[in-house]
């Protein structure tokens, strides 16, 4: 008995061994099976369901093809809350890479052994607790009587975030109620997955690349913008496509601080949620996709990817 | 004179894991203009480091360096007249065969049409021009070690580092660019200095070679005097197979110290005629014997002593291989034997 199993586990082993193709197909059948059906199919309903509308006065969904949501979308109001929404994303990306960058680049070429994984740790312990706690930590640092305002105070420069809360647009009564606070809380909670990408990127760059560049005649600031930043551009890329989808997609951060005004990710919460407009809500998620789209296809285009 | 590269009492010691480790200790050396000097020691002598305080890599803990006699010793790579080829190439991987040459007169600031035609004038001389547009991943081994060497002469160095170049070669490409580096280096009159840990390298290509040893130079010498007239027993066997005869061995033929004799200079011959051949200066029986092409190499117990040899017989003298186990009369000439020293001496700058 044992060996007539032996002899078909080695029949099946052998049987995997000479067809590649079956093995692959094995292997890689559950998650394409997972990302074709679930992940493809609920993207599918969500296009789908957004060619249908609501019924303002049943309330209830008209399963008819239409283009209704997406004239709906062009409106001043939700055109604006589209703009802040990609404007606060562009600051925010820009932001976690001027940032994260000098991280990323100690981390990869000067940091050795155990500062190195204190430096991971670093980064990576606010990911280990709730979001959403962190989230109010940051208001209480950010609120008026909040740890930020008191130091500020204690050293005489109340004046500096007076003068700062008074700007147009990006002020407000408090810096957990403007904008800018906003901003400060979207930097932190996305600055991890900026720095882990550069920090991959520029530690496959061989140190001889630099004693090369040097070498030539290149001096720091010219081999850095000759070599370290074009072959650290697919880590940039790839870091900010998670910083920017995630700020356009976020419906937390900016309801718990900032102003009142709205972001994409709220009102598509709001929509599908209280108004149960789900048609609407599913075209309106639909815009950070094409505006990500639009963004790598710039980037591309840019030869973002071609040191890949 | 003033030299193109000259070192005096350099050292450089290096801090690992709590412990200070000189990889280079008070070094002396002086390179003259136009010289293919080879820096030649096994791995970790000492000698990479030395190449790459040249080359500004590595700031040396004491000592000064000049190059055409200015001290450059504390001095960055991009402000030294000098350029090197590295061991992996470190060709820049995004952008094309073209940029990566001109890159040096790039940084420059030096407009592209000049420099383009600068670069690709060079590429011609490494018999690359038709590469100009791909991109370093696209080219082979041999070719990439081309560019690299073009990319090194465009800002036209007055010395030239190679750090184990050819490393990374196989046999047959290696030795063809070995004889194209040293033509280039005829033609160009550049100072080159070579690193490698390869002796026969070394011997075929260089002018005067400095063999490393635990930081520290044993000697420095031309190919020839190397070879025949080592001064230490190391340097005697780093560079070639020596048959090495100390003590009791050595007062027997007559020596004080230590002496050298290398495989090729003694002669074997089996069936012994006093009458024709003179009396043999040793006598023994054949233990090994080896294939190695041109020559068969003969392990030669000798029967007095302890003595052991080894002996190189041209593969024309013999009709048939050397057998094992038979007996074999040594000939040589006693002026062939050189006197070596047992302990590692400092070699003087030359």
């Amino acid at each position: 008995m044992t060996t007539d199993r032996a002899s078909v586990i080695e029949q099946l082993s052998t049987l995997l061994y000479t067809r590649k193709g079956l093995l692959l197909a094995v292997l890689l059948a559950p998650p394409l099976l997972w990302f074709g059906i679930v992940y493809l199919g609920s993207l599918l309903a969500l296009l789908a369901n957004s060619f249908f509308r609501l019924d303002d006065f049943t309330g209830q969904i008209v399963r008819e093809f239409g283009f209704s949501n997406f004239l709906e979308i062009f409106s001043p109001t939700n055109l604006d809350v589209a703009l802040r929404s990609t404007l606060m994303a562009i600051a925010v990306t820009a932001a976690c890479t001027a940032i994260g960058f000098p991280v990323a680049y100690y981390m990869a070429r000067h940091a050795r052994g155990t500062q190195k994984a204190l430096l991971f740790v670093a980064i990576m312990l606010p990911l280990w607790s709730s979001y959403v706690v962190r989230l109010y930590a940051w208001k209480l640092l950010l609120a008026k009587e909040g740890a930020i305002s008191w130091t500020l105070q204690t050293m005489n420069a109340q004046w500096l975030l007076d003068g700062l809360l008074s700007l147009p647009v990006i002020g407000g009564s408090s810096l957990s109620f403007s904008p800018m606070g906003t901003f400060v809380v979207f930097v932190y909670m996305w600055l991890p997955f900026m720095i882990l990408p550069i920090q991959a990127a520029i530690e496959r760059i061989p140190g001889s690349y630099l004693e090369a560049s040097s070498d030539l005649g290149a001096s720091p600031s010219q081999s850095f913008w000759q070599v370290v930043w074009p072959l650290a551009i697919p880590g940039v890329a790839a870091g900010s496509i998670f910083t920017f989808s995630l700020t356009l997609g976020d419906y937390i951060i900016p309801q718990v601080i900032g102003n009142s005004t709205l972001y994409i990710g709220q009102v598509v919460f709001r929509q599908q949620g209280v108004a149960g407009n789900l048609p609407f809500a599913a075209a309106f998620s639909l815009v950070p996709i094409l505006i990500i789209a639009v963004y790598l296809y710039l980037a591309k285009r840019k030869g973002a990817f071609d040191a890949l | 004179m003033t030299y193109a590269v000259s070192l005096r009492d350099v050292t450089c010691t290096f801090k690992s894991s709590g412990k200070f480790v000189h990889a280079v200790s008070g070094i002396n050396l002086d390179i003259e203009r136009g010289e293919f000097f080879t820096l030649l020691g096994p791995s970790g002598s000492g000698k990479t480091t030395c190449l790459r305080m040249i080359g500004g890599f590595t700031l040396p803990t004491s000592g000064t360096i000049a190059i055409e006699g200015e001290d450059v010793s504390q001095s960055p790579p991009y402000t030294r007249p000098i350029n090197t080829v590295f061991q992996d190439y470190a060709l820049f991987p995004h952008m094309s065969v073209l940029d990566n040459v001109a890159y040096g007169l790039m940084v420059r600031g030096m407009d592209r049409r000049t420099r383009e035609a600068k670069a690709m004038n060079l590429l011609e001389t490494v018999q690359l021009p038709d590469a100009a547009q791909r991109k370093p991943a696209q080219l082979s081994g041999g070719q990439r070690q081309r560019v690299a060497l073009a990319r090194a002469l465009i800002n036209e160095p007055r010395v030239l580092l190679l750090d184990e170049p050819l490393g990374a070669l196989d046999l047959k490409l290696r030795e063809q660019m070995q004889s194209e580096l040293k033509s280039l280096q005829r033609k160009l009159g550049i100072t080159f200095i070579f690193v490698t840990h390869d002796q026969h390298e070394a011997l075929s290509m260089s002018d005067r070679i400095g063999v490393f040893n635990q930081g520290k130079i044993e000697q420095i010498a031309t190919p020839d005097e190397l070879y025949h007239r080592p001064r230490t027993r190391f340097v005697a066997e780093f560079v070639g197979t020596a048959n090495i005869l100390e003590g009791k061995d050595a007062k027997r033929f007559g020596f004080g110290d230590a002496v050298m004799i290398r495989p090729e200079q003694i002669t074997i011959i089996s069936q012994q005629d006093d009458a024709v051949h003179g009396k043999p200066q040793a006598t023994g029986i054949i233990k090994d014997v080896q294939f190695f092409g041109a020559f068969w190499r003969v392990s030669v117990q000798g029967i007095e002593g302890g003595a052991y040899f080894l002996v190189d017989v041209p593969m024309l003298h013999l009709a048939a291989p050397p057998q094992v186990g038979a007996a074999a009369n040594l000939f040589w000439n006693a002026d062939a034997f050189h006197i070596i020293s047992q302990t590692a001496v400092e070699a003087q700058a030359a």
